[in-house]
């Protein structure tokens, strides 16, 4: 590990000599170009970055990425990445996952790395679908889509990732979507800023298997009818004419409100992403499933009093030695009763 | 004054018949008495009072010789209750010494155990020496000053029958004693209440003469140094700290609890100071892949499991293969298939450690004989992960793992250094580029600047590491693989049998039937007969010249604790006719179920 003077690093630094191999119109292109455009501005030495990832289009990401990589097996980059974590916490560990990998096969691996809060940041590229198995659904499908194993419509209802990450009581929550640029960037720098665990889920588009994934949060005016961006600090508010917000009720839900008629901005909630209860986020996380809410976009939750993992456990190894002394290997193998044969 | 004795305790899972027994090992083991033990429980951990599944043993073979086995027949058996009775009488030796808690043979303890008859009243045991001792109103009597409840004066009555056996055998009650006082720091009622029982228990022999005679077995003549008893979980956790320790890095262990491996991970959860890494994944997958996460980023890395966890981690075993990371995966056996029996004995995990993953994935595979190898299989493995960059696997089984034998302890200088090298030159750095002696690739960590490189499970070019699906070089690649497993062939020493060099058979044995088989062969050599004993502990690759020694001997006889899986691999392998003696129980083998299938090989 270096620590001397971090030299000036551009994009380019973080592009390696690898043929991209996604299809041309990839969402995973538009997260790519961010994330090589953020890791520059990071102040972080590139031999310092570790990009993991578990099986499917989007854990192809690492080997685009000229920092240590490791493309592991499906479902598996949280358990790979937190040995990586715990045997090295200085490192700073990324996982490139996608809504298959991180919350079917491994959705077991992913709430557990979330309650145990190591510090890694985890990219979720949610585009709905199976890509690199060719078009099956996926845990984040839609109720009856019909995909090729769903001819007559899916029967499975859908996981919602931000739920669940918060639902694991993830201390950083937050949502972003490929082609929202600017908005991606701030995004991921954000997770960067966190200690803990980092859950982005990014929106992302298959334009072959499921082309459109996000489109009722993408196309023309949708942005700002169908979306809403959560900002710490301030209203929820949204709409072209910024004239909705989202109001708490006397019985602790929440509403849709039309600003105007007596109803004004200081009636709304403002929004607290740094609350230590998950609840209210997981609230927000909810509103996407309710008829006439918008889906919100940007931090749910980012709560940073949590220890992280690593810490924990190598801060114990150092306790341990200053209760106890460095280990003497001699004297551990002759522990306990012995007897000496002449 | 006799050579040997076999003893074995036996009661609920409840009444502390595994304290009882460790107890007793550990005083006749500090008297210089060479020891096997056999512990043998249920799966349950309190499986209804006084019934038969609910039986808990612990047998103890202690001697002035050598001691290869437990001992199939038991000289003493302590029965706490009529289903401890009922379960271990069939292997009490005629005029054995029973002794039996007879305040548990009511009506009810009958019942519970599905006996009819009271056998210390209708005459079935009246080929041994019967004791019937009123074992829980006598410590209560003696602990009655106390002031304990009557549960926790019942629960000391393990030491009034360990206090007589201490008598029996003429051994001193210091070290339980001493053992007590540590146990029962924080608890000094309970601390007296059982040294009481204790003492009670020994005086009550004294005083009653209930015994007659007691037996005295000297000190066995083991090899001058300073010894310590192990069982092999431990030896394998000691091993692990020591070649953490002899190659400079630090070791992490991922693990999910299984039985009967996971007193590796309690053990080593207590090596903090050394710098040991221990982490309790979620699931058996988990487990492996941190290991080999923590192996990226330069730990000595391991993971412990058993059969069905095994199976669990194959995928990832091959992960291991393709990114070329040292790894170590112990497999502590157990009985099979799935859930099967977890808390017995079975070595048939051999052709899963050796093939079970997909495609061409071949492993070293290891397998320690006795408790105290398990220390020094961990070392020799954990050298040839780092030497030659791959994952290796460890069979034990859960008789090795729970049985106990005297160890010399080494000298810190006896045990060689593991030389470890991080690449840190990005100089002409790859990440396939290969030592040509040993094929290893380089290590390169995380952290290290100018050596960013990317690895995964994809086919992988050569040298560079980089993706490549092109039909020669996969053909390559995959003899590389090969080709690096066979060159550790070079680092196992040639092996020699035991016994006769040559003759009329040879029996082949690999693991924990070491003991048993080298206890026969010695009695079968004794009579006359030329047999040689080849003892596997390298299966892969296998040492160099095991084809020629096969072909020495007019028969080969490979005895497992399976349906025959050396034996599968042997006659593949060499073309030999060997037969095999298959016993899958969940027990290990008897000497005379070995000593009869040797005459019946030979012909006798």
């Amino acid at each position: 590990m270096t620590t001397s003077a971090l030299p000036p690093l551009t994009r380019k630094d973080f592009q390696t000599d690898q043929e991209v191999r996604w299809c041309p119109g990839c969402g995973d292109y538009a997260i790519l170009a961010a994330v090589q455009s953020v890791f520059p501005e990071l102040g972080i030495r590139r031999e310092n970055f570790v990009i993991v990832s578990g099986i499917g289009c989007s854990s192809r990401f690492p080997y685009y990425m000229n920092t240590f990589g490791f493309h592991s097996i499906h479902g598996r980059a949280p358990a790979v990445a937190s040995g990586i974590k715990i045997a090295h916490p200085e490192l700073e560990v990324w996982i490139a996952t996608g809504d298959g990998d991180a919350l079917a096969i491994g959705g077991n691996h992913t709430i557990h790395l979330l309650r145990r809060n190591v510090g890694i940041k985890v990219l979720l590229f949610n585009n709905r679908i199976y890509g690199l198995t060719k078009g099956q659904y996926s845990p984040t499908s839609e109720f009856h889509k019909v995909t090729k194993s769903t001819p007559f419509g899916s029967p499975d209802r859908p996981f919602n990732p931000v739920s669940l990450a918060i639902g694991a009581e993830s201390t950083f929550v937050a949502r972003s979507v490929d082609i929202f640029q600017a908005h991606l960037k701030e995004t991921l720098k954000a997770a960067a800023a966190h200690k803990g665990s980092a859950f982005v889920e990014i929106l992302q588009n298959c334009n072959i298997f499921n082309d459109g994934a996000w489109v009722n949060l993408t196309e023309k005016d949708a942005r700002s009818e169908q979306v809403i961006q959560l900002e710490h600090g301030k209203p929820l508010i949204f709409g072209k004419n910024r004239d909705k917000g989202i109001r708490r009720k006397s019985d602790g839900d929440i509403e849709v409100v039309q600003l105007g008629n007596g109803i004004s901005e200081s009636d709304l909630i403002v929004h607290d992403a740094h609350h230590p209860r998950p609840s209210y986020a997981f609230l927000l996380s909810h509103m996407e499933h309710r008829p006439g809410f918008p889906t919100p976009i940007g931090l749910f939750r980012a709560w940073d009093d949590l220890p992280r993992y690593e810490d924990v456990i190598n801060e114990q190894v150092q306790e341990i030695i200053a209760k106890k002394g460095p280990g003497d290997l001699g004297k551990l193998l002759r522990a306990g009763d012995t007897w000496e044969v002449k | 004054m006799i050579e040997q004795a076999v003893i074995r305790f036996a009661g609920d899972s409840g009444d502390g018949m595994q304290v009882t027994g460790s107890q007793f090992t550990n005083t006749v083991a500090l008297y210089g008495n060479d020891i096997a033990t056999f512990p043998d429980y249920p799966a349950e951990i309190r499986a209804p009072a006084g019934t038969v599944p609910g039986v808990s043993g612990f047998q103890l073979n202690f001697s002035s010789g050598e001691v290869h086995t437990p001992g199939d027949a038991v000289d003493a058996l302590i029965a706490m209750n009529p289903a401890a009775l009922k379960v271990n009488i069939g292997d009490l030796k005629a005029n054995g010494i029973l002794i039996v808690n007879s305040d548990s043979f009511k009506e009810t303890d009958l019942r519970k155990a599905h006996l009819d008859a009271n056998p210390l009243e209708d005459h079935s045991l009246d080929k041994f020496r019967v004791f019937p001792v009123e074992l829980q109103r006598l410590t209560r009597t003696s602990l009655q000053h106390l002031g304990l409840d009557a549960k926790a004066m019942d629960r000391c009555k393990n030491f009034f029958a360990l206090g007589m056996c201490y008598w029996l055998y003429n051994r001193s009650m210091d070290p339980t004693v001493r053992w007590i006082d540590d146990k029962f720091k924080k608890k000094p009622l309970l601390a007296e209440a059982n040294q009481l029982a204790l003492k009670a228990g020994y005086s009550y022999c004294e005083a009653t003469e209930v015994f007659q005679t007691s037996y005295e077995i000297p000190p066995a003549q083991l090899s001058p140094g300073v010894y310590r008893n192990l069982s092999g979980n431990q030896a394998l956790a000691l091993g692990f700290v020591t070649a953490a320790q002899k190659a400079g890095l630090k070791l992490f262990l991922g693990s999910y609890p299984i039985t009967p491996a996971s007193d590796i991970l309690h053990e080593l959860s207590q090596y903090k100071n050394f710098g040991v890494l221990t982490f309790q994944a979620e699931d058996e997958i988990a487990a492996i892949t941190s290991a080999i996460g923590a192996s990226y980023a330069g730990k000595l890395s391991i993971t412990t499991t058993s059969g069905p966890g095994m199976a669990l981690k194959t995928e990832a075993l091959g992960l291991a293969v393709m990114t070329e990371l040292p790894l170590v995966i112990c497999d502590i056996q157990r009985g099979g298939p799935s859930t099967g029996l977890p808390t017995k004995t079975e070595q048939a995990d051999l052709l899963q450690a050796l093939f079970g993953r997909n495609s061409e994935a071949p492993i070293p595979v290891l397998a320690a004989a006795t408790p105290a190898d398990c220390f020094w299989v961990a070392v020799e493995a954990s050298r040839i992960a780092l030497k030659y960059m791959v994952p290796v696997i460890i069979l034990s089984d859960g008789y090795l793992a729970n049985g106990a034998e005297p160890w010399r302890i080494p000298e810190i200088e006896e045990i060689p250094g593991i030389p470890v090298h991080f690449a840190t030159d990005s100089n002409g750095f790859h990440p396939y580029k290969r030592n040509p002696e040993t094929l290893a690739r380089p290590w390169a960590i995380p952290g290290t600047p100018g050596l960013e490189h990317r690895i995964g499970g994809l086919e992988k070019q050569d040298v560079t590491g980089n993706i490549n699906y092109e039909p020669l070089n996969h053909e390559n690649m995959v003899r590389i693989r090969a080709a690096k497993i066979d060159a550790i062939t070079q680092d196992v020493p040639n092996v020699m049998p035991n016994g006769d060099p040559d003759g009329d058979l040879l029996i082949v044995s690999w693991g924990s039937t070491f003991g048993s088989i080298t206890q026969s062969v010695k009695a079968q050599r004794e009579k006359g007969r030329k047999i040689g004993h080849l003892h596997l502990r390298y299966l892969n690759p296998l040492p160099a010249n095991v084809g020629d020694i096969l072909k020495r001997y007019k028969n080969v006889l490979v005895p497992e604790l399976n349906m025959g899986q050396l034996l599968w691999v042997l006659r593949a392998k060499y073309l030999v006719p060997a037969i095999g003696l298959n016993k899958i129980q969940g027990r290990p083998f008897k000497q005379s179920e070995l000593d009869q299938k040797i005459e019946e090989v030979l012909g006798l």
